[in-house]
Parts: C-alpha cells; structure tokens; sequence
C-alpha cells in the first residue's frame, strides 16, 4: 500500500471518528461511524487482508449498521434529542474508560517488538480461497448446522411473529386507528 | 498454517445419520405444514414421532463405534450414543404428549413440531460434538428453537414472558459461554477438545487466561442446567412455556447441557480438575438448597417442578464436583435417565389434569384424583416418590450412585448437605400424594380425558422409573462404559489434526 494513500485513509477514518461523536443529529452520527467502518475495511484490503476487509464492509456496514439505522427509525428518536445526556459521573467514567484504553494501545505499541517486525507469509494468506477451503473442510459441520441454526431461528420468528388466526389477542389490543395515523407510537425503551 | 486438503477430512457418514433424519424430518414437517390446518396438526406430531424412531434406530447403530469424523468435529463413541438415545427417546415421549395439547390450544403445529426436531437435533449436536464450535452451534440451535417454543401460547401473557426472559437472559449467558470459549482457544491455542486435553495434560500452570475461560464457559453452563446462581429465569420460563415444552425444557434441555458440560469439564478438562472442582462444589449445594426451600411453597405444580429442577441439578452437580473419581460420571449418567423418565411422566400427568386454557395445574386440581382417575393417581404417587428417592424406583438408586461416588471422592459435607435436602424435598413431593389420596375433591374438577399420546407417555414414564430402579445392573453398566468410552478416546490423532 503507497504511503500517502495509507496517510489519506488513516486521516480520513479520524476524521470520520470524530465526525461520529461530535454530530448532533443522530443518523449523521451514525453515517459517521459507516464511513469510519467502510475506511477500515479498505484499510484491510490495502494490507493484503482481503477477506477480512470485504467481511468488515458486508457484515459491519451491511448488516450492523442498517440495524443501527432501524432502531434509531423504530424509537423515533428526534435529532438533537437525549444525546446529550449523562451527568458528571458518566463523563468521568467515559473519560477513564478511554484513557485505559489508549494507555493499553501504546504500551502494545511501543513494548512489543514483533509487531513491528516484518514477516512474509504465503501469498495465499487470507485469500478467499484458503478461507473457503478451511471452511468446507476442518469446519464442514460447523458451516453446514450453522444454515440449520439459521433455520431453527426463522422458524420460530416467524411462528412468533405471524398474524393470530381466530380470536383476537387478549393482550396488545389495536390501538385507535385514527390516532395511530396521525403519530406513529412511541414504544418505550424496558 | 497448514495446508488443508479435502482428502484429509474423514467423510464417515455414520455419526451424521441421527443427526441427519432429525434435521431432514424437521424440514419435511415445515414443507407439509403449511398445508395443514392446525386443528388437525396431529398427523405432523406423527411424523415427528416417526423421524424420531428413525433417528433411534440409527444412534444404536452407532453404537460400539469409536471414530472421529470431519476432522474430529464429532465424535462416535457410547457417550454421544448414549445422550443421543435418551435425547431421542424424551423428545418423542415429549411430541407423544402434545399430539392433543397442541391441537387443543390453538397452537401452530408445523412450526411446532419442527421445533421440536430442531431443538433435539441440536441437543444431539452438543452430544457428539468434538469441538467447542459445536458445541456451541448445537447449544444455540437447542436454546433458539426451545425460545420460540416457550412462547408458543400467544394468547397468555404468561408465555410471552416466559419466552422473552428465557430468550434475553439465555443470550446473556450464550455470551458469557461464547467468550470462555475465546479465552480458552487464547490459552490453549486450538478449540478441539482432545487437543485441550492433550495441551493441559503435558504443561498446564494455573494459566490466567484459561482459569477466566474455564469461569466464563462455567457460567454459560451453569445457566443452561438451572443451577443457582443462574436459575433466575427457571420458574417463571417453566411456568409460562406450553406444559409438554416444560418437560422438554426440564428433561432435553438438561440432558443436551449435561452432555456438554460433562464432556467439555469432566472429560477434556480433567488435567485441571483441581481448577473447577470447587466451584462446582459451592454451585452444587446452593443449587440444592436454594431449589428444595423454594419448592416447599409453591402451589402451582409447574413451578414446584421447576424448583425441583433447579435440585436436581444440584445433586447431578455433586457428582461433577467428585469428578476426579471415576465412578462419579457413570453415576451421572445412571442418574439422568431416571430423572428423564420420572420428570416425563410427571408433566404428562400435570397436561392431563391441567384445565384447558389455564396453562398449568394447581395443588388444588391434584385433590381427589385418586378417586376420579386411579390410574394417573398411582402413576403420580410413583413419580413423586421417585424424585423424593424412595427405593426401589430409579431416583433412589440414581442418588444412591451418585452418593456414593462423591462420599469415596472425599466429599462427606456435600453428601451430608444432598442428603439433608433430600429430606427437606420429601415434604413437597409428599403434598402431591397426600392432595391426590386423603383429600376431597375440589368443587370444580379439572378436565381429565384419556389421550392416546398421554396415556403412553404416562406408560413410557412408569415403566422407565419402575425398570431402571428394579434392574439397575444393566442401566448403570450401559451409562458407566458409555462414560468410560469418552474418558479413553485416543487423543494423539486428534490433536495433529487440528495444528
């Protein structure tokens, strides 16, 4: 990876960092963060990390992030609003919780001699093909009963979820239509 | 990294066979569903039952067989064909006593019985899993499904709670599980469990990382047999759940648990027995304790047999604890196909005295069935009596077993604390049978009719605590060389595999 390219990256995903917790309006937050996400992800690829850079983009932007973009739309929560909370207390926790860390990346850094060391590994290293054939190999079963977990899930959201045939529920009854067109209800957070 | 061929991975069809016909029955059942209308889902039941027998019929085929296949990621050997028999065998007493239930309350039998399946197959997962991967596929393909169907009676808010506190707490437990695995892997450098074992056996220190692991996965565990302190959710998932989902839930659940738990900790981290051994100790009389005391008040019979769960984890703890001694895990296993029969039967009866609608029967509609149903009332009198452990029946001997294991490991206080609690449970147990034998018939008697599928499970329930107990020898020699063969599994090879 040329140098200024990784230089532009690296800055674009501070940048983007800052973006995602200095915004007011939530859903800017959150596109904040995809960017920091998707920048990472490119980052990876750019460090032969192939795989894990295309995994980090499908599973962190595709999947995460939309989830994120739901609950904020299901909450209907207002930009600007309940943001900003937290009182002394929190801050100093978050201000400790983020010193430690930042302690704890430095020490690695500047301790660790092998992660500065430059090591070739196979070419191959990381390739989609080397994962696929560990995958339907070692990991056969896992893979193949990870589908019928999947199944099992659907299964019983849907057996769940599905419209009740016959009487009507006893709990949750409908809410008056007229009200609900005009505002959306406002579920409340357990 | 090594490099993987496909010629290395052994594909030896015999192991996934069970598995297989209970994955592909589950996927039928969906498939036919839909064309079915729920009152009549019955004939699905049927199908299930059959998928069932099919997958019996294979597992004691896999019987005598001692192999490794896909790479060590299941294992043949007794012990998975043990739990993948007693699995099959409370699955179908389970399906055989919601054939009428489910149908009754309106419930959605495709997606049901396919849940059934798909819970047993991954309980018969974490039975034949080489690998903690699998173990934790089979652990979460088992809690999903058993999730959905805890809330399968949408129209109680009880089962809806039920579901969602099972749901939200098993997935906080699921995480802790999830992350002993992590820390282990980190410590031992490979996730199979004959290279665990091999690993700690030649070098291991009281190594930070995986004494954090060993808590964690410890926690994930605990959880899922209801031992205290993680039994919170226990009484109200139990009371909520369809009542044949209880039994499931109380018999499947902890059998598929027991089967990890025993074969992760007992088993592959035996070199550091020393470890956990204690912990277990602690859990195992709290559990006792904590379930018999809670047991003694409660008047709905779901929650007093989910309490005496919660007990009977603790005393199956017991011998977890004395695991350095072999005899403890055979006694285990001795003891969970009593329990298995003895709880099976029991819930049959609690669904064939429950009112419909009313999700669960009261102390009160037990009085004077020994007069309006004979039958059920004696079938109730023995299963009360075999959980107390009145001899001969099989929770006698089942404690008898496991007592003595733990007394020649050491264990004099434990033992002195489990038999103490067995006598405190007596007073519960025996209101059942005092409610059904000396006690007038309450005003409103409970809709009681005879259901082909409750009958037998009833039956199967009887003479599963009848035989076990009156026979022992047989029973207690299938489950101490099913443990035997998990315990001298050859290592070497395994453990190349995976470097």
């Amino acid at each position: 990876m040329p140098q200024p390219l990784f230089a532009f990256l690296a800055a674009l995903a501070i940048i983007a960092a800052f973006g995602t917790i200095l915004q007011r309006n939530l859903i800017h937050c959150v596109l904040g963060f995809a960017l920091v996400l998707i920048d990472l992800g490119v980052l990876y690829m750019g460090l032969g990390a192939v795989t894990v850079g295309f995994l980090q983009i499908i599973v962190y932007v595709g999947a995460i992030m939309v989830l994120f973009l739901f609950v904020i739309w299901l909450l209907n929560v207002q930009a600007d609003a309940g943001v900003r909370g937290g009182g002394l207390g929190l801050k100093l926790l978050g201000a400790i919780g983020a010193a430690a860390l930042a302690a704890e990346l430095f020490t690695i850094f500047f301790n660790a001699p092998k992660l500065r060391e430059v090591r070739t590994i196979a070419p191959d290293f990381g390739s989609v093909a080397t994962l696929a054939r560990v995958l339907f190999s070692q990991y056969l079963v896992a893979f193949e009963t990870t589908s019928l977990l999947l199944l099992a899930a659907i299964v019983g959201a849907i057996a769940l979820a599905r419209r009740l045939v016959g009487q009507t529920a006893r709990i949750a009854p409908p809410a008056p239509r007229s009200a609900a067109a005009e505002t959306p209800p406002r579920r409340e957070v357990a | 990294m090594s490099h993987f061929t496909l010629s290395a991975v052994n594909f030896s069809w015999l192991p996934i066979l069970p598995l297989g016909a209970i994955a592909l029955g589950a996927m039928a059942i969906m498939l036919i569903g839909p064309g079915v209308d729920d009152e009549d889902s019955a004939g699905l039941g049927v199908i299930a039952l059959i998928t069932l027998l099919v997958a019996f019929v294979f597992a004691l085929f896999t019987l005598g067989e001692n192999t490794l296949a896909f790479g060590g990621s299941l294992v043949t050997d007794d012990y998975a064909g043990f739990f993948e028999i007693v699995i099959v065998i409370a699955a179908a007493l389970t399906v055989a006593m919601s054939l009428d239930y489910v149908a009754d309350e309106g419930m959605a039998g495709a997606e049901y019985y396919s849940l059934i399946l798909f819970a047993a197959f991954g309980m018969m997962l974490m039975a034949a899993a080489g690998d903690l991967i699998i173990i934790f596929i089979g652990l979460e393909t088992m809690s999903l499904a058993v999730y959905a169907l805890a809330g399968f009676m949408r129209r109680d808010p009880r089962s809806n709670e039920a579901a969602l506190k099972y749901f939200v707490l098993g997935a906080f437990s699921t995480g802790f599980l999830l992350y002993g695995i992590a820390l282990v892997y980190g410590a031992t450098g490979t996730i199979s469990l004959a290279a665990i074992r091999a690993a700690l056996s030649a070098r291991m220190a009281a190594n930070p990382l995986l004494l954090l692991g060993l808590g964690m996965m410890l926690i994930g565990f605990g959880f899922k047999v209801a031992a205290v302190p993680f039994h919170m959710w226990t009484p109200d998932a139990y009371e909520g759940a369809p009542t044949p989902v209880t039994a499931f839930m109380a018999v499947g659940v902890k059998l598929a648990a027991f089967a990890g738990f025993m074969r992760v900790f007992m088993v592959n981290l035996g070199p550091v027995s020393a470890q956990w051994t204690m912990v277990l100790w602690v859990v195992a009389a709290l559990s006792m304790t904590v379930g018999n005391l809670a047991a003694l008040v409660q008047q709905s019979l779901k929650r007093m047999l989910a309490y005496s769960a919660i007990a009977h984890a603790g005393y199956l703890l017991l011998g977890m604890a004395a695991s350095p001694q072999p005899l403890a895990g055979g006694a285990m296993l001795y003891y969970l196909i009593g329990y298995s029969f003895t709880n099976l039967g029991a819930f049959a009866v609690v669904i064939a005295v429950e009112r419909k609608g009313s999700g669960g029967a009261n102390l009160r509609d037990f009085q004077g069935l020994a007069r309006a149903r004979p039958g059920l009332a004696v079938a109730m009198a023995l299963f009360m009596l075999s959980l107390m452990g009145v001899p001969p029946l099989a929770g006698f001997v089942g404690k008898f077993y496991l007592f003595s294991a733990a007394l020649s490991a050491g264990l004099v206080w434990l033992v002195i604390i489990a038999a103490l609690n067995s006598a405190i449970s007596v007073y519960y147990y025996a209101r059942v049978i005092v409610a059904m034998y000396a006690q007038e018939e309450s005003a409103a008697p409970a809709r009681i009719v005879a259901r082909p599928g409750l009958i037998l499970s009833v039956i199967a329930g009887v003479a599963g605590t009848i035989l076990v107990g009156l026979y022992p020898q047989p029973w207690i020699g299938a489950a101490s060389s099913a443990y035997a063969s998990a315990l001298g599994r050859p290592n070497a090879k395994v453990a190349a595999n995976y470097r």
